[in-house]
């Protein structure tokens, strides 16, 4: 049978029995009395030591390997390969995460990862890889020519892979965090070696071989929990085909849940307590001179009273947590105020499309769906890093193959996150709703530790109501194994997955930006006499300070993973998409025209996030610019508006400037050529 | 030699347009109607949750296999197998 199969096939097939005997071998110690903690250990320093060793065995200094791994990967593996690349920490952390939460609402993220695939395929991989340079700036910059583009393009690849690096990087201190315990800034830096090793020693080729091993690990630890509680649940271990019985069960439980009346009154409660916040704001300043001269005169009655110290202790903090002055009292109460808005409206049903109380919330909420899904299905056919992956496959042919694999292996995931999360909800609505607090399992309080889960007994009965529970969506893919009470070698193996799957994002991105700087900007447009031994040299020190970078921003925390990682797709997609596509199927498309259509479609797609989702910048001094967003989209959406003014600007300007001659003869060699073209 | 990759630009264009279109239809059209297709319950599922978590999905896999398959064809029809 091993005869059949090729060396790699083999390589990894050892490899995946070495990792299965490891999870068994954690799990017999386990049995025997292993504490959790040496089990996080484990599984951190045994994947990040395999990373390392596929990085350090495949190390490499020819430019044509470290750039796109010599052009010798099979379609097949390739695919794999993609499919780490390509699944982030959004998609194994946070996606099942946001489909629990927004039930089909979320779904858009499934649709559009996926069906940006079907784009890639018939409109960009088989053109970029009979075209065969190293980057995507590269082909731009041949098909339009001349230098303004390729570095319009090298600006919008950093920019939307630099966005999108620091979620990955950022989900990496999340994990290690919970797992081994480790401090979250110090997390994302640990976290940030791992990426080193191999991006740093052997480029593309060491990055390529360790995808194909992390996509192992990630699959397998997606796919282990959801199967166990598929069997628990239902006698049947393959969630996919099951969990639509599960969702009926989910559907009645929330029927239930929903109206009873305590419920109710929980939400209702949060309802007053969003007004009684709303009022202050509005009495602001004198709400919190108030507030302040209220605390002040307790403490001092609690002072000359014979009242526990403790007591006033608490006050005493209470005062000094205060806010400020009334800017940040402002801003403080009005989160406290959205937040306590959203607990206090109806929760939706799983899988209703599109909810909303009347016809016009319906129609904003279904425009919001397909807005989402375009921006995601173009912006996966934009991103520079999984561009490349297709100039690494040895023929035009395979190039196309691989997008199949490629979607192949990223659908095993996809079609897993939908049953993940409801399953995840089946388990919190029959085993945590309606519990006493004081009986709350321990991942609550290990996780509302880190700050990911909230609770808060508002109606002060003791008992745990639905509207009293606040889960960060980034929790429930992490937390599952431990709320369905599995052994803690699952969480681990979950937690290697997750950081399977952010590392093997952040390599790739890692790369691309430091391919576009060192390759695009300095050889291309400074320094074409530059010796590659310099270039690598060059490649390898961007790669660093780009790293260390990106961590030191991770470590602030910027936003939830799934929202700046949408803003990155929306960037992605308005720079690229236009150009990319009319450049391939437009001859009349001009150098003048392309350049505009990037531009805009950027600075457009910037603005209206930028507008819709803040209204100040403290560090810049600016604030009041925020605005109603145009026809109610979000501003994860921003690409919308983007691609749609590329498009137009692209065709505009060409046609009102001159033909490049050039291009016929380009487009000649990437649409057809038999071998005995350039 | 010209009109030889002139015919093969014009077949692949219109078997890509062809794919794209029916991928426009599954993504932008079907989901339109999720509501309405939700009334339809198969095995335990509301058809149109179904079709956004899963049946899309597939669907698209298809599509590029069809593709693939298709090229190939062209390819070998047009003689630029040997790249």
């Amino acid at each position: 049978m091993f005869a059949s199969l090729t060396r790699l096939q083999r390589y990894y097939l050892y490899y995946t029995g070495g990792f299965l005997s490891f999870i068994g071998a954690l799990a017999v110690l386990e049995q025997h009395g292993m504490p959790p903690r040496w089990i996080g250990y484990a599984f951190l320093c045994f994947t990040i030591s395999m990373y390392a060793l596929i990085g350090i065995a495949c190390r490499t200094s020819d430019v044509s390997e470290y750039y796109v791994a010599g052009r010798r990967v099979p379609a097949f593996f390739n695919g794999m390969a993609t499919g780490a690349d390509w699944m982030s920490a959004a998609s194994f952390i946070g996606l099942a995460g946001t489909l629990y939460l927004s039930g089909f609402q979320g779904l858009a993220y499934v649709i559009g990862w996926t069906g940006g695939f079907v784009l890639v395929a018939l409109l960009l991989a088989p053109y970029l890889r009979r075209f065969g340079q190293y980057t995507i700036p590269d082909f731009l910059g041949a098909r339009y020519g001349g230098n303004a583009i390729r570095l319009v393009a090298v600006a919008a690849a950093i920019l939307a892979s630099f966005v999108y690096v620091v979620a990955q990087i950022y989900g990496v201190g999340v994990i290690t965090s919970r797992f081994v315990s480790l401090q979250f800034e110090i997390g994302v830096f640990v976290g940030l070696a791992g990426i080193l090793v191999c991006s740093f020693l052997g480029g593309m080729r060491a990055v390529t071989w360790t995808q194909v091993a992390q996509y192992l690990i990630l699959i397998i630890a997606y796919v282990t929990p959801v199967a166990i509680l598929s069997y628990n649940v239902t006698g049947n271990p393959v969630p996919q085909l099951v969990y639509g019985q599960v969702l009926q069960q989910v559907t009645k439980l929330e029927n239930r849940l929903f109206q009873s009346p305590v419920e109710v009154e929980v939400r209702e409660l949060y309802r007053e307590r969003a007004d009684l916040y709303a009022q202050k704001i509005m009495q602001l300043p004198q709400s919190l001179n108030f507030e302040r001269e209220q605390l002040s005169t307790q403490i001092n009655q609690l002072k000359a009273s014979d009242a526990q110290m403790r007591d006033i202790v608490a006050l005493e903090r209470q005062y000094r947590d205060l806010p400020r002055d009334p800017e940040q009292a402002r801003v403080r109460w009005e989160n406290a105020m959205f937040s306590a808005v959203d607990r206090s409206k109806t929760p939706i049903h799983h899988a209703e499309a599109f909810p909303g109380e009347t016809v016009e919330e319906q129609n904003i909420m279904r425009v919001n769906f397909l807005a989402l899904i375009f921006c995601l299905t173009v912006g996966t056919a934009a991103l520079p890093h999984v561009l490349t992956r297709y100039y690494t496959t040895p023929t035009v042919r395979q190039a196309r193959e691989s997008v199949f694999w490629s979607l192949l292996f990223i659908l095993l995931l996809y079609i897993t996150a939908p049953a993940y999360a409801v399953f995840a909800k089946y388990e919190v609505l029959s085993h945590l709703a309606e519990i006493p607090i004081t009986k709350l399992p321990g991942w609550v309080a290990a996780w509302a530790k880190i700050g990911l889960v909230s609770i808060e007994d508002i109606n002060a009965d003791g008992i745990l109501q639905l509207a009293e529970l606040s889960l960060n969506p980034d929790v429930i893919v992490l937390a599952t194994p431990e709320i369905a009470g599995m052994p803690y070698v699952v969480s681990g193996l979950v937690a290697a997955g997750g950081l399977a799957a952010a590392l093997s994002t952040a390599d790739g991105l890692l790369l691309t930006i430091t391919s576009s700087l060192s390759h695009d900007v300095y050889y291309r447009i400074f320094r074409p006499d530059a010796s590659t031994q310099f270039r690598l040299v060059i490649s390898k020190s961007m790669l660093l300070v780009v790293a260390i970078l990106a961590a030191t921003v991770a470590a602030q925390k910027p936003g939830t993973i799934l929202s700046m990682v949408s803003w990155a797709f929306s960037i992605a997609g308005s720079a690229f998409f236009p150009a990319l596509v009319l450049g391939i199927f437009w001859e009349r498309a001009t150098r003048a025209g392309a350049l505009a259509g990037m531009v805009v479609g950027i600075l457009l797609s910037i603005y209206y996030i930028i507008r819709v989702e803040f209204d100040s910048i403290p560090i810049l001094g600016i604030s009041g610019f925020g605005m109603e967003p145009w026809f109610h989209i979000q501003s994860t959406s921003s690409g919308l508006f983007g691609v749609a003014a590329g498009f137009m600007t692209i065709i505009v300007v060409s046609l009102v400037t001159k033909q490049d001659p050039r291009a016929a003869s380009f487009l000649n060699t990437i649409r057809f050529r038999n071998g005995d073209g350039p | 030699m010209i009109l030889k990759a002139e015919l093969h630009w014009r077949k692949t264009r219109r078997l890509t347009f062809t794919l794209i279109c029916l991928w426009l239809f599954i993504t932008f059209g079907l989901t339109w109607f999720a509501r309405g297709i939700n009334e339809v319950v198969i095995l335990g599922f509301p058809l149109g949750f179904y079709m956004a978590a899963q049946g899309a999905l597939v669907l698209y896999l298809l599509i590029i296999w069809w593709y693939n398959r298709q090229m190939k064809k062209l390819d070998a029809e047009f003689g630029v197998e040997n790249e």
